[in-house]
């Protein structure tokens, strides 16, 4: 019980449910996608990082081909990169430790980890939420995946709707201030005027390019849009200590909101 | 069998970008421009993922209940409601919209 008395365990935890919950959905949409339960789960097991997955499944669902698919995924990957560059300087993991971690490597493990100020709660917030989240995310998508499957017409229940709104709300939590806004305002006009013009699946790679030119030529903050799905530090998980606040109000004033108020651009 | 092989290659690609950041040196972290990159990246293609699932139907632009899932899903992420909720309230709002005949 000594290890339920350490805050970012309590909030690894939290988060574990919340994102681990989640699971549901990405099943039930994958097999619905077109994907088989096998398929399913081997991005739950293998790929693990929910935008990722959901990238590879709204491309085929929409017609794109495999390597569309594999193409807008690997993009989507490349910050866990940068987190894992992060949490190795904060972690210092070593042998194998270190090949596991990388397995999860995500937002919200990077998010529970990096929120806390102790090095010990560091690494057990990582641990907590890393591992916590890749057993419920895997449990809880071979539980929609089967749900999934027994759907029938899957237009009649609206999941297109469903996907339409999951992309949404992990784009949603990244769009603080006007910039994240505006860049997710070109990207998607990007979008749609390369859809006539190019296979399915080609334009996400074209908003990919243009977000990335946008990336190197512009200065912003340098954390743009690195924020996790689930805020495990939000008043809705977890208990926040006095200190963890004032530590996350000095990340959040040097960042400069200046940037103005959460963005309302929809899409 | 085809789309089995890139997924295993997306599965691959992905755990290969989080390995590489346990093994590159920590000096490259300290370039601004690489995060900013992964980081606009991301926005970028969520907000293009977000349009296509809303909007295209193959190569062809279409104005569906979709926009409604669209919608509706913003209004309850405005009030801040959890992941899953505003899922299923995508889902319910194209549904509806279905059953009343906008296709």
């Amino acid at each position: 019980m000594k290890l339920l008395a350490s805050p970012a365990v309590r909030v690894g935890i939290s988060i574990s449910i919340a994102t681990g919950l989640y699971g549901v959905s990405f099943g039930a949409l994958s097999v619905t996608s077109g994907l088989d339960f096998w398929q399913t789960m081997a991005l739950s097991l293998l790929l693990f990082s929910g935008g990722s997955q959901f990238a590879f499944i709204g491309v085929v669902a929409g017609g794109g081909s495999g390597i569309a698919a594999m193409s807008a995924a690997t993009l989507l990957g490349m910050r866990n990169g940068i987190y894992g560059m992060q949490l190795n300087a904060l972690l210092h993991p070593t042998g194998w430790r270190k090949y596991v971690a990388a397995q999860v490597t995500i937002d919200e493990s990077t998010a529970t980890s990096s929120g806390q100020t102790d090095p010990d709660e560091q690494r057990r917030g990582f641990w907590t939420a890393g591992i916590g989240i890749y057993v419920l995310w895997n449990l809880f998508t071979a539980v929609g995946a089967l749900a999934g499957s027994g759907l029938g017409d899957p237009k009649q229940w609206g999941l297109d709707g469903a996907a339409v709104a999951a992309f949404l709300a992990l784009l949603w939590p990244r769009l603080k201030g006007r910039e994240p806004a505006a860049i997710a305002v070109v990207c998607a006009l990007a979008t749609v005027v390369a859809v006539p013009f190019v296979p399915a699946g080609v334009p996400i790679l074209i908003a990919a390019v243009v977000a990335a030119l946008i990336g190197w030529f512009s200065h912003g903050r340098s954390d743009e849009g690195l924020e996790p799905d689930v805020d495990p530090y939000d008043e809705h998980h977890g208990r926040r200590d006095k200190n963890r606040d004032a530590h996350l109000d000095n990340q959040r004033d040097s960042h400069g909101d200046s940037h103005g108020q959460t963005g309302q651009a929809g899409a | 069998m085809n789309l089995w092989i890139w997924l295993l290659l997306a599965c691959f690609l992905a755990y290969a970008w989080k390995l590489v950041g346990y093994f590159v040196p920590a000096k490259l972290l300290k370039d601004p421009r690489m995060s900013r990159i992964a980081g606009t990246m991301t926005i970028g293609l969520l907000a293009s993922l977000t349009i296509v699932n809303t909007v295209a139907s193959g190569q062809t632009l279409a104005a569906d209940a979709r926009l409604g899932a669209l919608a509706a899903a913003a209004v309850v992420l405005a009030f801040r409601a959890p992941f899953l909720l505003v899922v299923v309230v995508g889902a319910g709002a194209a549904a509806l919209l279905r059953l009343i005949g906008w296709n």
